[in-house]
């Protein structure tokens, strides 16, 4: 009983230490752009590998349906990659790079006060309407990004910095894509 | 040997390189957030030419990068050949890359930033990273009616070198240079349309870009490492191979490596078109010894963890050429017949009666047979069963752990 007692002013003290630092403001886009620039080196340098996101995420829902219908996976040949027989998705590199993604953001949020459950939209939409663009928007990322076997990070920004041929392409029918439907979305974002 | 990238399965075990990719990832989500792409809002003003953060951390940071990874390969302290550069399959990358634009500008994110936002709480984020979750798993499921075209237009290895046949050098000052005029139409747009001030910080920005051209210019002047550069460095180490005779293994270890499934083996065959049509062993790939160094990138592909080399000449002449060309150019697990295929026919060929040793000697890396016909491999000695035969020879074939890329940014 006592510890119900002892739990509210823990509580606010934890929401503080999380919340309640002062927001600082981003970095030039210069310097944070040359910091991922020798992040991205340095992956490359040590590993051999560059950075990626939606590789790791495709591993984790491999990994759902491996736990769920494994006998559908085997069916796949796509899926049979990554989750066939005894191997496990999770046993890859890129689960953990995602992994301590998620961990630098939450770090970097937390310590630059900008942690803070909140929505970002344009002002012409509800937040529903955001949350619903935000998972229709995520599925069609997803989608293509694995169509053209890379994200932003796996395929633009690595690819395009070890010069592949085919990641420059992507990059510019990625800008060419949204550009080309901005202007019929502007009410989402302006 | 070019000490990067590290083995980092054989330094740190499997957990212990796993740690290496938390601590990379560690920073790429805490860099991402930093510039202010947790927010969705900021992200889409890309979109609308009113703030070009996007696009400058981008382009920053591939340019940094591309200077850093060339200027460490020029020195030789990186094996680019052991990097992973995304292969290209063109329509579909352009096809992908449109559609995943399309969900930036619905949805504002693109996957790594939605993690970061998630990361930071904003529930946007959260339901754009779901999205993304459930999009992977559509993926999936749908590929198979579309994998003829998902698998089309492909091109290997292939970078903005080759398509536009320049050096290395050349092509990173012009990417440099293309970034820059690109920052700096950036920000007149910014202006004329976002309204934002003029940047400050003049000197110090001037102070940036002239860094970047001269980092350029100097992996220009360095210029890159050639297949007889890497070989000279590596040439103390590895002729010592060879003298020890540990790379060149027994025909009858080359045919029980063919019957192992647990191996794949890929023979190639280094000597001209006659000798090749004369008599080849079964599955050997005919590879002229003046074509090898362009076969490269695509050997590299192929090589997985299993993948045994085998490369085979009459004697052991061009093959040990071959070779070292493939030794410089890192490709990993290469062996070369012991005695050529001369031997080969030796050991397998003695109870055809149709072949028939040359009377005289005819020279080095010769075919010491005279043949009827140019039957290639339609001799029995050409696929022998590895069952008939009780061979006496000491297994030299070593696997060695694969180092560098093991399967791409987004795998």
């Amino acid at each position: 009983m006592t510890t119900i007692v002892n739990e509210q002013p823990k509580a606010s003290g934890w929401r503080h230490a999380l919340f309640g630092r002062p927001a600082k403001p981003f970095v030039n886009p210069y310097v944070g752009g040359a910091l991922l620039g020798v992040v991205l080196f340095l992956s490359f340098f040590l590993t051999g590998n560059g950075l990626g996101a939606s590789g790791g995420l495709n591993r984790y829902v491999v990994f759902l349906q491996d736990l769920i219908a494994p006998e559908h996976v085997d069916r796949v040949a796509y899926l049979l990659k990554m989750a066939g027989g005894d191997k496990n998705p999770l046993d890859d590199y890129l689960v953990f790079m995602t992994l301590g993604t998620l961990m630098g953001g939450f770090v970097s949020g937390w310590l630059h006060g900008r942690l803070k459950v909140e929505t970002n939209k344009g002002p012409n939409i509800s937040v529903r309407t955001r949350w619903v663009m935000a998972f229709v928007g995520g599925a069609i990322m997803g989608y293509g990004a694995r169509f053209a076997r890379g994200c932003t990070s796996g395929q633009a920004l690595s690819g395009g910095a070890v010069l592949s041929a085919g990641s420059w392409a992507f990059m510019f029918a990625v800008f060419g894509g949204g550009y080309a439907l901005a202007y019929f979305v502007r009410r989402l974002w302006n | 040997m070019t000490p990067f990238p590290l083995p980092l399965n054989e330094l740190l075990g499997h957990w212990g390189a796993y740690i290496v990719y938390v601590l990379i990832g560690f920073a790429f989500g805490y860099v991402l957030e930093i510039s202010g792409f947790a927010i969705s809002t900021r992200l889409a003003a890309q979109f609308y030419l009113k703030d070009m953060t996007v696009l400058k951390v981008m382009f920053t940071a591939i340019i940094v990068a591309m200077v850093l990874i060339f200027a460490a390969t020029g020195l030789g302290l990186l094996d680019y050949n052991l990097i992973w550069v995304n292969p290209t399959y063109l329509w579909p990358g352009i096809v992908g890359g449109l559609i995943m634009g399309v969900g930036f500008i619905i949805g504002g994110f693109c996957p790594g930033t939605s993690l970061v936002s998630a990361a930071t709480l904003k529930i946007d984020g959260i339901f754009f990273a779901l999205g993304g979750l459930f999009g992977i798993f559509l993926f999936g499921e749908t590929v198979q009616y579309f994998e003829d075209f998902w698998n089309s237009s492909y091109f290997g290895r292939f970078t903005l070198m080759d398509w536009l046949g320049l050096p290395t050098g050349v092509v990173v000052v012009g990417v440099v240079l293309m970034a820059l005029i690109m920052f700096w139409g950036g920000e007149q747009l910014e202006r004329l349309i976002g309204g934002q001030p003029k940047p400050r910080h003049a000197g110090r920005r001037r102070a940036a870009a002239v860094t970047l051209v001269a980092g350029a210019v100097l992996v220009l002047l360095i210029g890159q490492p050639t297949t007889q550069d890497k070989w000279v460095r590596l040439a103390a180490e590895k002729e010592a191979l060879l003298a020890e005779r540990a790379v060149q293994i027994h025909p009858g270890e080359l045919l029980a490596s063919l019957a192992d499934d647990q191996l794949k083996v890929i023979m190639l065959d280094v000597r001209d078109e006659a000798d090749y049509n004369l008599f080849h062993i079964r599955r050997a790939r005919h590879l002229p010894l003046d074509q090898v160094q362009a076969a490269i990138p695509e050997l590299q592909l192929e090589a997985a963890a299993n993948t045994v080399f085998v490369v085979m000449s009459n004697d052991e002449t061009a093959a040990t050429a071959a070779w070292k060309l493939l030794v410089a150019e890192s490709v990993p697990n290469v062996y070369i017949l012991e005695g050529g295929l001369n031997n080969w026919l030796t050991v397998f060929g003695h109870d055809d009666p149709t072949l028939q040793p040359t009377p005289t000697p005819p020279g080095d890396d010769r075919l010491h047979f005279i043949f009827a016909a140019a039957l290639g491999d339609r001799y029995a000695a050409a696929d022998p069963d590895a069952h008939h035969y009780e061979l006496e020879y000491t297994p030299k074939i070593k696997l060695q752990m694969k180092r560098g890329a093991s399967g791409g940014g987004c795998g």
